[in-house]
């Protein structure tokens, strides 16, 4: 089972990512792919266990939004290292929608090398790669001090700080 | 120019850090080849044929005479002497070892440089004219606007690991000298008819193996907007670009398969969001860019001087020289005077240390401290006083960097080719030199006038063969090196890209077939007004191709 980072800590895997043929558990938190989530909706309201919605990277947000936006749970997927598409995912569910729960990233891509720039995208839950040290991956989130672009994080952007220095 | 800051500097170091990890963590068997490769590129380290390659971004091709000292310092000390500019106004480093590159990056640091997203598939350099803020047909310098884009496109998360490379290039003068129409985003900096300042954007042009001339996609972006419009842009393509062919992975083709129209749509769809939030660009930001670039205390006197009519009239090699190498500057007095590293028996855009030590001396001397590279690959010094250009010239002399050939035959853009690159199917540096030996008469090359010839050694374009006048293409045919022909490309205003003459022609004849092209022109132009291209476009290829391949009447030929 992989290494969970949650807001920055070390924490225990809680997460159950569900073949669609799976049953569910009767507790805890299970994730279930879009297309399950799509057929079976109402019946998966109401399970007992906390049910996430895993996207495919191929989907565009704003036409399943309506659907999945009670969900405090949406995983997103990096399938091979250098496939960025979820980045974008990750912004606007985070920018254009809103979203609150978490945002969990699976996949090939869940690295000490790229959690800094996933986690200023939006995603604060990373299911780390089987060959990942956690302890390394905690210091991808000091790489940098700050950035000069407003993304999804709270890191003081550059040019949001000369602007507030120029008018003390 | 842009002088760094706290923050800038913070960051450079940061990420100076962050690559010596990875490479102990590389070293140390932590970190696997292919992600490790992935991660490199981002710092613009290849492994190239012989050795790694090392691409030093220099932003919008500004340069200070400190840099420039740095630049020398590191080809002495981890490179071989030399560097070599590149047709994006970089500069490559053909032999660094991968243990030292974090060394070399900590040294750039020192002086506000890096090598941050050169390569891999993420936003590139900024590009722009090479003029800029000295050209007298500009209507704003566009650097301010180049320095915003590069700090919001440096390190932006969402967009580190696109479908492909992604090139933003502008231009904000009647003459594009910046090739924005064969850029991912080109960017035409106008006013529109209420006088306000703003953009004309270009979206999906490139070279390589799909040509394409970049389609507009929007008349007149408001001059704040600039950000959210980029990010919009690479947004749609981020999420939509092809990743299952690398071929067809660059934006160019996302716009073409969706259609430029649909395309658009989608683009302004995402924008409509994102207009008014975070990304737009307030007058305070705007106006604090704009004071890096303010002008230079020129000399108001210098007009009055008289030296340097008398060294024209004296010497007709400094003549020639500032009839070809210098440019005319806006300021009454001064000129822009353009360095050459086209010279027989180098490789185009190639430069010693020794070289840029002595030019950096030149810029800090008559030159307000500052450089400038272009995209033909040669270097600018864009501000001197007409009373300094025969020392100038005296000097460049002495270094081998003043052939006076600016935007003539020989003055032809080159990729590095077989000899150093693992992509090249043939070599591009030879035949350079083969057609510097049969134009080696400067009189003839003044009496050809402009043309350009551009070279790339295979079909990923770096030498940005398909628009050149004419166009060289190497192709490995059985383990051979043969050259495809093209003519009547162009990457300024009237962009177009080059017709294919017929079949590609062997390594021992390309030069002479370029000779045979250019005897075509002369024998056919209207006057020595007609330039290349405009006897091409209203000749055709016929006579072109018929003298190439000897494929003319036997009458003809006899005669």
């Amino acid at each position: 089972m992989s290494a969970l980072i949650r807001n920055r800590e070390i924490v225990a895997n809680d997460l159950v990512l569900l073949d669609d043929e799976a049953a569910l558990p009767t507790s805890g938190k299970a994730v279930v792919s879009l297309a399950r989530w799509q057929q079976h909706s109402s019946e998966l309201r109401s399970a007992s266990a906390e049910i996430g919605v895993r996207l495919p990277n191929t989907v565009d947000v704003a036409t399943i939004w309506a659907e999945i936006q009670d969900r405090q749970l949406i995983v997103i997927d990096f399938p091979g290292f250098a496939d960025g598409r979820a980045y974008s995912q990750a912004r606007l569910l985070r920018d254009r929608y809103g979203f609150q729960g978490d945002i969990v990233a699976t996949g090939g891509a869940v690295v000490r090398d790229q959690i800094n720039n996933m986690h200023r995208s939006g995603i604060n839950a990373f299911l780390l790669r089987a060959d990942q040290d956690p302890q390394v991956c905690l210091s991808a989130f000091n790489d940098f001090s700050r950035a000069y672009q407003k993304a999804a994080d709270s890191r003081m952007e550059i040019v949001r700080e000369i602007r507030r220095s120029n008018h003390l | 120019m842009y002088r760094y800051d706290q923050y800038d500097q913070a960051l450079v170091n940061e990420r100076v850090a962050q690559y010596r990890d990875q490479t102990q963590r590389f070293l140390a068997g932590q970190l696997p080849d292919d992600e490790f490769r992935a991660l490199r590129l981002r710092n613009g380290l290849y492994i190239q044929r012989f050795a790694p390659m090392l691409r030093v971004s220099v932003p919008y091709g500004l340069l200070s005479a400190q840099q420039l000292r740095m630049l020398a310092h590191i080809a002495r000390k981890y490179d071989k002497g030399y560097g070599h500019f590149t047709t994006r106004q970089n500069i490559q480093y053909n032999w660094p070892k991968l243990e030292e590159v974090p060394d070399i990056l900590a040294d750039l640091a020192s002086v506000e440089m890096h090598a941050i997203q050169t390569s891999g598939n993420c936003i590139r350099n900024v590009t722009s004219d090479h003029l800029a803020g000295v050209a007298k047909d500009e209507l704003v310098d566009p650097r301010p606007y180049c320095e915003i884009t590069r700090q919001w496109a440096t390190f932006h998360p969402e967009f580190n690991w696109l479908p492909r490379k992604f090139k933003i290039a502008f231009s904000a003068t009647t003459t594009d000298r910046a090739a924005i129409r064969v850029h991912d985003i080109g960017i035409q900096i106008v006013r529109n008819e209420k006088g306000e300042l703003g953009y004309q954007v270009y979206v999906g042009g490139g070279l390589g193996r799909t040509p394409i001339i970049g389609p507009l996609v929007r008349e007149f972006l408001p001059e704040a907007d600039l950000l959210s419009y980029c990010e919009a842009v690479l947004r749609v393509y981020n999420r939509l670009g092809r990743r299952d062919n690398m071929y067809k992975a660059r934006i160019k083709i996302l716009v073409k398969e969706t259609g430029v129209a649909k395309f658009t749509e989608m683009v302004e769809a995402e924008w409509v969001h994102i207009k008014d939030g975070d990304l737009k660009l307030q007058p305070q930001d705007i106006a604090r860019m704009k004071s890096h670039f303010t002008e230079f205390s020129y000399d108001k006197n210098a007009a009055a001087d008289t030296t340097y009519a008398d060294r024209l009239r004296e010497d007709s090699a400094f003549a020639s020289w500032a009839k070809r190498n210098l440019k005319e500057h806006r300021q009454p007095g001064y000129s822009i005077a353009f360095v050459s590293l086209k010279a027989p028996g180098v490789a185009p855009g190639d430069i010693t240390a020794e070289q840029l030590d002595a030019v950096a001396e030149l810029a800090d001397q008559y030159s307000f401290g500052e450089i400038r590279s272009t995209h033909e690959q040669n270097l600018v010094l864009a501000d001197v006083r007409q009373q300094d250009l025969y020392a100038v010239w005296l000097r460049l002399r002495e270094l081998g960097l003043a052939t006076p050939n600016i935007g003539l035959l020989t003055d032809l853009i080159c990729c590095p080719g077989l000899d150093f690159c693992s992509l090249a199917n043939a070599g591009s540096i030879g035949v350079a030199q083969d057609i510097f030996d049969i134009f080696e008469n400067l009189d003839y090359q003044h009496d050809i006038g402009e043309i350009k010839i551009k070279m790339s050694g295979c079909m990923n374009g770096c030498g940005h063969h398909t628009v050149g006048h004419i166009g060289i293409l190497g192709v490995d045919k059985k383990g051979e090196e043969w050259y495809q022909v093209t003519l009547g490309g162009s990457a300024e205003n009237d962009a177009s890209l080059g017709d294919r003459t017929g079949p590609s022609i062997a390594r021992a004849d390309i030069a002479g077939a370029v000779e045979k092209i250019v005897d075509v022109y002369l024998e056919n132009r209207e006057s020595e007004e007609e330039s290349f291209l405009k006897t091409y476009r209203r000749i055709g290829m016929q006579p072109f191709k018929e003298r190439i391949y000897n494929t003319a009447a036997a009458t003809e030929v006899a005669v």
